[in-house]
Formats: C-alpha cells, sequence, structure tokens
C-alpha cells in the first residue's frame, strides 16, 4: 500500500509542476509561442477524449470537429460583445443578444450543449460499426457545417464569427487539460473504463457479461463530444474567430492520427501524440512558407503515420499507460494474489 | 428453476428454433447435446436475452422459495443480473486486457467490493492458474487456460444458473477432463449448470439429465446414464455401431 499512497503523491505534483511551468512560460515566452502552446494543450484535450471515443469503446467517431464546431459556436455567440453583437447578428433573437457571457459558463454550456448533440444523434448512429460509423460520423460532421453555413441569424453564415474576446489563455487550457485527463484516467480505471474496454474487445462476451452496450456506447460517445465541445470553446477564443470551415475533416483525420500514433486506449500516448503532432506542423510551418512548398507537413505526417501503422501497428503505447505510473496499483491486486497463491499452496492439495 | 416453453427464435432470417421445451432444476447439471445447427447455441442465447425468442415463454426462479419470473423480454443485463450467467461459445476473451482485469469485468453489474475480492479469491481457488497469471494479457494464455478464465469470468457475476457453451471445444482430451472436473465441483457448491456440448459422452457422464436436439426441436430427454444406452444416441452422437 505505500507505492500506491507514493503514486498518489505524484500526480499532484505533477500538476503542481505544469502550473509552475505555465507561470515561467507566460512570463518568459512571448505571444506567438505561447499561442502555439494553446493549441498544443487544446489538442491534448482533444485527442485524450477522443481516445475514450475511439480508443477505450472502440467507436471510429470522425464526428469529433462536429462537436467542436457545437461547443464553439455556443459559446461564441454567448461571448460575444453586445455591441458586436447588436452590428454583426442583427437577427438574434432578443434574449440572446441581450447576453455577454463570461469564460467559464460559455465553456461549460458549449460542452453540454455538445453532448446534447452526442446523445441525440448517438441513438441512431451507434448501431453501426467500424468504417459505417467512421462514415456516418462524417456525414455529421458535413450536416452540420451545412446547417451553420444556413443558419445565418445566429452564426452569419458563411462569414463566421469574427472579432470574439480573446479569453483564453493557457491558464485556461491549462486547466482543462488537467481536468480531461484526470477524468479519463479516472474512467479508465474504473468498472466503466473496462467495461468500455470489454466492449472494443468482444462486444458478445460483453454483453453476456451484463454489460449494457448501447448505454455505454452513448456514454463513452457523450463523454468525449462534451470535452471536444471545451475544446471547440477555448480554440474559438483564442483565435478570436469561427467559421463553418473551421473544423474540418482534415482536422478530424489528425486527431484520429494522435489517437493511433499514441495507441488507442492510451491516455498517455494521446497526449504525448497531441504534443508531437503540433510541433511538427508548427516546425513545418515556416519551411513551407520558405520553400513555397505548401501541404509538406501534411505528407510527411501522412508518411509517418504509415509508418507507424507497419512498425508499430498498436501504437506506441498499446492500451497501457507506462509501467511507473501503473505499477503500484498493480503491486496492490499483487498482493491480494499472493496470499491468494499461500492459500492454493496449503488447500490445492485437498 | 428454469423453464422454457415452446420458444421459437429466428436468426437473421433463418427459423432455428421450432418450438423448443426444456426446465432445469435447482443444482442440476443438464446437457444440451445435438448436431451442429440444431439450435443449441440459439436455445443458450435465447434464455441469456441476446437472441428474442417470437413465441414461447422462458420462466425463471433464482431460488426455490423466489418467485418465479418470465424474462422472455428481459434486457440481458437484467437477467444477467437476476443470476443467470452466459458463458458464450469459442473462449471469448477480452485478449488484451490481462486475466484480472477480465474477471473484474465478470463482476460488472456488482457494487459490494469485499465480496467481490472474495469471489476472485473463490475463481483462484478453482483455478490457480488464473491467480498465478493475473497480469498477464488473456490473449497469452493457452486455449485451455482461456477457457478456464471464460468460466471463472462468468463466475465473477455470482451466477445461479451457469449457461456454458460448449466448454470442450478445441481441448486436448485431457483438459476436457479437467474443465469437467471443474464444472461437477463448481456445481457441487451450488451453482445450476446447463451445458451445450458435442462431446457427448463427457457431457453425459456428467450431467444427472439431458435433451437431445434436431433441427430446432427436442427431440430426446432423459437421465445421462437413460440416453447414453439409447440406441439412437449411441449410434448418432456416441460412435456405436
Amino acid at each position: 500500500m505505500m507505492g500506491w499512497n507514493r503514486l498518489k503523491w505524484f500526480f499532484p505534483m505533477l500538476i503542481l509542476a505544469g502550473a509552475i511551468l505555465v507561470f515561467i512560460l507566460r512570463s518568459s515566452v512571448n505571444d506567438y509561442i505561447l499561442s502555439i502552446i494553446c493549441f498544443a494543450g487544446i489538442n491534448i484535450i482533444l485527442a485524450v477524449s477522443l481516445n475514450l471515443t475511439n480508443g477505450f469503446t472502440g467507436l471510429f467517431s470522425l464526428g469529433h470537429p462536429a462537436f467542436m464546431a457545437v461547443g464553439g459556436y455556443v459559446a461564441a455567440i454567448l461571448t460575444f460583445p453586445v455591441t458586436r453583437k447588436a452590428m454583426l447578428l442583427p437577427a438574434l433573437p432578443s434574449w440572446l443578444a441581450a447576453q455577454q457571457w463570461s469564460l467559464l459558463p460559455a465553456l461549460i454550456l458549449g460542452g453540454l450543449c455538445a453532448t446534447l448533440a452526442a446523445f441525440l444523434i448517438g441513438f441512431p448512429v451507434l448501431r453501426l460499426k467500424g468504417h459505417y460509423l467512421a462514415v456516418a460520423t462524417l456525414g455529421f460532421l458535413i450536416i452540420l457545417q451545412v446547417l451553420i453555413t444556413n443558419l445565418e441569424s445566429f452564426t452569419r453564415g458563411p462569414l463566421g464569427l469574427n472579432g470574439l474576446p480573446l479569453l483564453t489563455n493557457l491558464w485556461w487550457v491549462y486547466l482543462w487539460v488537467v481536468i480531461t485527463i484526470y477524468v479519463c484516467w479516472k474512467v479508465k480505471h474504473s468498472s466503466l473504463g473496462r467495461s468500455m474496454l470489454a466492449i472494443r474487445e468482444n462486444e458478445m462476451a460483453a454483453e453476456c457479461l451484463g454489460i449494457p452496450l448501447s448505454r455505454t456506447r452513448i456514454m463513452a460517445f457523450a463523454l468525449g463530444a462534451f470535452f471536444a465541445g471545451v475544446a471547440g470553446c477555448l480554440w474559438a477564443h483564442l483565435v478570436t474567430a469561427i467559421t463553418p470551415t473551421s473544423f474540418s475533416v482534415i482536422m478530424a483525420f489528425h486527431l484520429v492520427v494522435m489517437v493511433v500514433v499514441g495507441g488507442s486506449g492510451s491516455i498517455t500516448g494521446a497526449t504525448i501524440a497531441a504534443l508531437m503532432l503540433t510541433s511538427v506542423v508548427e516546425i513545418l510551418s515556416p519551411l513551407e512558407e520558405n520553400l513555397g512548398a505548401y501541404g509538406i507537413s501534411e505528407i510527411i505526417i501522412s508518411i509517418g503515420l504509415l509508418l507507424i501503422l507497419i512498425y508499430r501497428p498498436r501504437g506506441i503505447f498499446g492500451t497501457q499507460e507506462p509501467a511507473f505510473l501503473v505499477k503500484q496499483r498493480q503491486r496492490v491486486s499483487g498482493e491480494v494474489g499472493r496470499s491468494l497463491s499461500y492459500q492454493n499452496g496449503k488447500g490445492g492439495t485437498s | 428453476m428454469l423453464e422454457v416453453r415452446d420458444s421459437h427464435a429466428y436468426i437473421g432470417q433463418t427459423y432455428v428454433l421450432k418450438g423448443v421445451s426444456l426446465e432445469v432444476r435447482h443444482r442440476e447439471i443438464v446437457a444440451l447435446i445435438g448436431a451442429n445447427g440444431a439450435g443449441k447455441t440459439t436455445t443458450l442465447s435465447t434464455i441469456s436475452g441476446l437472441t428474442r425468442s417470437r413465441r414461447g415463454k422462458i420462466l425463471f426462479r433464482p431460488d426455490p422459495d423466489a418467485t418465479q419470473r418470465d424474462i422472455t423480454r428481459v434486457p440481458a443485463e437484467e437477467i444477467v443480473s437476476m443470476g443467470i450467467s452466459h458463458c458464450p461459445e469459442g473462449r471469448q476473451v477480452f485478449s488484451d486486457l490481462n486475466v484480472w482485469e477480465n474477471l473484474l469485468i465478470g463482476a460488472y453489474l456488482r457494487k459490494d467490493k469485499q465480496a467481490i475480492q472474495s469471489d476472485l479469491q473463490w475463481v483462484c481457488e478453482l483455478f490457480p492458474i488464473l491467480g498465478d497469471r493475473r497480469r498477464q494479457s488473456a490473449g497469452s494464455l493457452s486455449g485451455g487456460e482461456q477457457m478456464m478464465l471464460v468460466i471463472g469470468r462468468a463466475l465473477m457475476s455470482r451466477p445461479r444458473l451457469l449457461l456454458l457453451d460448449e466448454p470442450s471445444l478445441g481441448l486436448a482430451p485431457m483438459l476436457v477432463e479437467v474443465i469437467f472436473e471443474m464444472l461437477e465441483q463448481i456445481n457441487a457448491q451450488g451453482t445450476t449448470i446447463l451445458l451445450v456440448e458435442q462431446n457427448a459422452r463427457m457431457a453425459l457422464e456428467l450431467a444427472q439429465r439431458a435433451y437431445v436436439m434436431e433441427t430446432g426441436r427436442v427431440t430426446l430427454s432423459g437421465t445421462g446414464r437413460e440416453l447414453a444406452e439409447n440406441e439412437e444416441v449411441r449410434k448418432a452422437y456416441l460412435g456405436a455401431i
């Protein structure tokens, strides 16, 4: 049990270390680099939450950007200054036009709206599996884009909303990274998480053991969508603009790459892959500009994905977390096991 | 304990169960034998709620003094929580998860943490190899060990009735002996067993009573010994000339 206690200290220390790092970064580096770090954090939120849906439960969803869009637009309309709303969105219902929320409630409501959307489309769509599900969620993304484009009185259509207040900073991003990782970690190591993994591994056996398939699937889908919605809000208030094409199929592709590269089901893997992918894109984009070779980062990412699929098809971490983070936990069950084998030694001969 | 009355079921478009009736009494081992495609597996899955029957009734009474319930339309997870555990055909382990996690998933519907721990102990006493290999991924176990894991996992929901589909499938004869001995022991400790088997000889030896199925119907029933001595059964399933 000693080891378990040590591990209990490890995570708060890690969170504290991260907070100190955020503090140092905010006072030392320039705004441009800070915003890149924010994007990396948002990508971590997205990859870890998508991992809950795609990785744990095996629901191959490409709809994550759609939930970002739901969250992003809801929050954007809520935080938009009243004066600008009167100018840009004159057709907005008066009760909405009078709202000017601060970031946190807008984030939460945005996340909840994304969750609601996930529930609504989850019921019909989650009957599908594998690539059928992927295509259906992709369809949802496109339907949503069309919807946003045509709901002009709320969204200004294809023009999008610009001049949003710059509310997202590294502290907010960091807070949500911590919350996302914490929640997903807790879920993974709970009975609910095990039942999700069970569904991914063997649906029929899971059903035989009394795991309610559709309820668990929808739960995974909706929980993933909540964090995607939050990430969408953070994204919108970092870029300070949002259009129907902000959340695209390319983005869905990038997120899936992060989950696959990190290892489906591994939270650590998704986090590291998100960091890696963001840095690769950011490092390569000046190169693209200098060489005039636009799209080179896409090619490099795709080649990297192919290599990983060939040589490490289960991703960097597989489903596991690194040993030093879970070793202690296993030692606890190991103690039970040891006392058991002792008993077996006594009773086994009878 | 369990009564299936005139059950009719379809798999997709195929009419598989054409009026199956059978009964399992408390603390019995009942075997269901028959050729491939006779409907044995479908019978089990209609009982556990994985397949819905179109007609007929399935009644279940977890304990002799409990009230009888109609479980024909009850969802699968509720059937598990009422005390029926279905162990599907072909060693369906969660191969990426380790032995311990597999067993814990078996206890998914239970909230009594203390009792789950003691049941883990119980399962490891039944199958010591599972305790030894608890951290190994289930996919890396041998066929026999996987079968033990699947049975152990089914026991983790504390079933009153265990539905077993072909526990001998693809196992060496010696391992089949071991598994069947374990079943006898599990039964002696109070779990009723309904067993589907291709290995009719072993099944009839173990079971108190048995049913023979042919093309979606029960054609013969009797005690294990009666059926083992029955001329037709001997010809069709026991390889007698």
